[in-house]
């Protein structure tokens, strides 16, 4: 049984065009509140396109126009007077290949608080702490916060990542396939971490490795050429799905 | 509007204004040069200017047509000099040197460049002058002296914007004709020289440029007799020279005269320029 | 044809390896005989005292410290104009009519011969507006000449610096000049540098623009209102007057040696920048 709670973003009828091509197509579902929403969809379905919509991120490359509405907290974010860089900090992005800054590790953990007006060196050691641990890479950096975060593995470094925008207390963490590059054993403890972290957050992770939804996503959408075409409960998608064509997808009959 | 996008806009016109800078100053010096030198020209006519023999500016005579035959005189035989020199040493350098020797020979060309003209002038007047005039004749300051020296001084220039030329060539072009069993010189002669072609002219035309507009070196080693020179080792004097040996001392009319030898200058190398873009871009757009 | 292509091949190479040859030896050739004759009036003297005579004694000071000036000043107006254009170039406009303008008019400008910015120089700094020989003078006009140079090298170095490094800063909500000043312009200052230690080496080589807005005063300047002399137009008064041939030398090699250094700096900078991106 749905519990009844106010969606944290609410998609209604939304389209993406990109230099005159269509990206998404009147697109339309919730996301709650301390979820892990999984999407889920092979290359080029627009999971990614959709993922920037939520942090405006689109409208760093020219072309893009949309229609329809997003809300976040009941309010919306497209449209002119919206506060672009205030959304950004709310809702924080990892890519999917790591981008450690050329600086400290210590330097990127706090670069997006510094943005936002943060001072103090004390303050800044205690967030970045905070940050690293919730990231689960504390223990590894703590005695080298100095050094150059290009000097950490790509599993460090994305976990880096995931800390950096900890950072800024966001409200909602987007993941756009952010194991993709990386080995097992820092997958599952980037898996592990999105797990601890959907308390306090919520969270939506795009994938490209189906199996990677199943073991972290509470729900899964699955995205197929820019439309929704199914979301529900993680369990019930990967064992009853309600459209033969997620089935496909998943069982592998095409990808 | 949010406050955010107000500063940003604020940011974006202050910078727009920072970047008509370049455009700014150039309208300003060619309105400056125009303003001063086209008056006298139309005075005393075009033609007198253009094709008058006799320079003697404080006799109303403003002949400029022996600068302007030296100029031409210099700038092609310091093109003989330096375009094959530069093209071939682009060649070396872009299909025969191994990376290692390459990476000596790229620092050498880019301190050639450094080198202040009035150096090269000095060593024009130590080495090549009393050369030319104890083996070949002549006062030794010459069409020649000018135009090796300028032959060396325009290399840079020839060797880089070749260098280009051919590096923005696509690989398979090489990598084709080499498959097909020809050696690194027959595709360089037969595939890549032609379709560098246009970035090649560019690189000559840039390298005409250079000659043109230079002064010092040409001063100390030209001679500066204001005359059509009869052989390459007569004296010659170009418009640059003309300009800089009598701004010092020049007033009135005399003054205007130079500020109108500037004018034809610019126009030239402002032609010169636009042809250079011109062929370039000729590339770009697809061969 | 009657040559195999081997043999046409070895051939050519003969010539163009000469040519090349050719080059670099005319290069060491300028370096070592300027070095050999000038280095030894190097000295400490030298470089400290001021000229005598009309240059047949004494040293080189005052023309160092005009050389200075000038440079400064011309950086000083041109590394701002520059950076800013080269800015506004890549992050806060698309590429269109706008730009194209832009860059036409540096190029335009980057081709214009040194006596030709002497000419202007003179007419508007030195006549029109009264600020005489100066170094005022001399230092605007050679900003104009070495701002083209700035554009160039500046935008290369931005246009390098990664576009996930921008993505990475507007996702942790930075606005656009923070981007540009924390991350951007951090990044690509090597390549920026390179661009205006070049533009600085052109500066103290040029004489042409110098004489004629400068002047060819011998005392230190006391104000950029002085005239003032640079190393570049004592060598060329000493040479082309005739006044004292050592003494010549002996500036060409404090010359040569300076554009050797600069050159260095540059090359290594410009070595670093690239590492870092590849």
């Amino acid at each position: 049984m749905e519990t009844v709670r106010e969606p944290l973003i609410s998609v209604r009828d939304f389209s993406l065009w990109g230099s005159s091509v269509r990206l998404l197509n009147r697109l339309t579902l919730d996301v709650e509140p301390n979820e892990i929403l999984g999407i889920i969809g092979p290359a080029g379905s627009g999971k990614t396109s959709f993922l920037r919509c939520l942090n405006r991120l689109n409208d760093l490359v020219p072309g893009y126009r949309s229609e329809g509405e997003i809300l976040f907290d009941g309010r919306t974010i497209l449209g002119p007077d919206v506060n672009v860089v205030e959304l950004r900090r709310k809702q924080g992005m990892v890519f999917a290949t790591p981008v450690p800054l050329p600086r400290s590790i210590f330097e990127n953990v706090v670069f997006g608080a510094r943005l936002s007006g943060v001072r103090g060196r004390r303050t800044l050691l205690d967030l970045a702490e905070e940050s690293l641990l919730r990231a689960g890479l504390w223990d590894e950096v703590r005695e080298r916060l100095y050094e150059s975060a290009l000097n950490l593995s790509g599993g460090q470094q994305q976990r880096l990542c995931i800390a950096r925008i900890l950072a800024l207390k966001p409200e909602v963490i987007l993941l756009d396939e952010p194991t993709s590059g990386l080995d097992p054993i820092s997958t599952h403890k980037i898996e592990e971490s999105l797990r601890k972290l959907r308390a306090a957050y919520t969270i939506i992770l795009v994938t490209n490795n189906v199996k990677q939804a199943a073991r972290v996503a509470d729900r899964t959408a699955f995205f197929l050429s820019g439309e929704l075409v199914e979301i529900g409960p993680t369990a019930k998608v990967f064992t009853a799905p309600d459209d033969p064509k997620t089935n496909d997808y998943i069982s592998g009959r095409f990808g | 509007m949010t406050r955010l996008e107000r500063n940003d806009r604020l940011i974006r016109l202050g910078l727009l204004m920072i970047a008509f800078s370049a455009v700014s100053i150039l309208i300003v010096i060619t309105l400056f040069i125009f303003s001063e030198g086209t008056p006298i020209m139309f005075k005393y006519g075009l033609r007198q200017f253009l094709l008058g023999l006799n320079w003697y500016p404080t006799e109303k005579s403003f002949g400029l047509l022996p600068m302007i035959v030296g100029s031409l005189f210099v700038t092609s035989g310091a093109l003989l000099v330096g375009v094959p020199t530069g093209l071939a040493c682009a060649v070396v350098l872009t299909q025969f040197a191994s990376k290692r020797v390459a990476r000596i020979l790229k620092p050498v060309i880019e301190l050639l460049a450094g080198i202040p003209s009035v150096v090269y002038g000095f060593i024009g007047i130590v080495v090549i002058v009393p050369f030319i005039r104890e083996n070949l004749g002549g006062p030794g300051l010459s069409v020649l002296a000018a135009s090796l020296v300028l032959g060396v001084m325009i290399l840079p220039t020839v060797i880089s914007i070749s260098i280009d030329a051919f590096q923005a060539l696509p690989p398979t072009y090489r990598e084709g004709s080499i498959a097909l069993g020809a050696t690194v010189w027959q595709t360089t002669r037969m595939v890549l020289i032609p379709a560098a072609r246009s970035g090649l002219i560019a690189a000559i035309i840039l390298g005409m440029g250079r000659a043109i507009g230079e002064t010092m070196a040409v001063i100390m080693i030209a001679g500066n007799a204001a005359a059509i020179p009869g052989s390459p080792l007569a004296p010659v004097r170009t418009l640059t020279s003309n300009i800089a040996l009598e701004m010092g001392y020049a007033s009135g009319e005399h003054r205007e005269a130079l500020f109108a030898t500037g004018v034809i200058l610019f126009v030239i190398i402002m032609v010169l320029n636009t042809l250079a873009n011109w062929t370039s871009s000729r590339r770009r757009r697809g061969f | 044809m009657g040559l195999s292509p081997r043999l046409e091949q070895k051939a050519a190479q003969v010539v163009l390896w000469t040519f090349t040859l050719a080059t670099v030896f005319i290069l060491l050739f300028i370096v070592i005989f300027i070095l050999r004759k000038g280095l030894p009036m190097l000295s400490l003297e030298f470089l400290s005292s001021n000229p005598e005579d009309m240059g047949r004694a004494g040293g080189i000071f005052s023309t160092i410290v005009g050389t200075l000036a000038l440079t400064l000043m011309a950086v000083l107006i041109a590394a701002p104009l520059g950076v800013g254009t080269a800015i506004f170039l890549t992050e806060y406009t698309w590429e269109g009519r706008l730009t194209r303008i832009i860059r036409f008019g540096a190029e335009c400008l980057a081709g214009i011969p040194s006596i030709l910015f002497g000419l202007f120089g003179f007419i508007l700094f030195v006549t029109k507006l009264k600020l005489g020989w100066s170094i005022l003078s001399g230092g605007l006009t050679l900003s104009f000449m070495i701002l083209p140079t700035i554009i160039r090298t500046s935008e290369e170095a931005i246009r390098s610096v990664p576009a996930s490094y921008r993505e990475v800063s507007a996702s942790l909500g930075s606005t656009k000049w923070q981007m540009v000043t924390r991350v951007v312009l951090p990044s690509a200052m090597p390549g920026i540098a390179t661009g205006i230690i070049l533009s600085i080496g052109r500066s103290i080589s040029e004489t042409a623009a110098v004489i004629f807005t400068a002047g060819s005063a011998l005392r230190i300047p006391t104000s950029i209102f002085s005239s003032s002399r640079t190393m570049a137009v004592h060598f060329y008064i000493l040479a082309r007057e005739g006044i004292s041939m050592p003494h010549a030398y002996g500036t060409a090699a404090v010359l040569v040696v300076t554009i050797l250094m600069i050159n260095i700096v540059s090359y290594y900078l410009m070595n670093k920048f690239i590492r870092r991106y590849s």
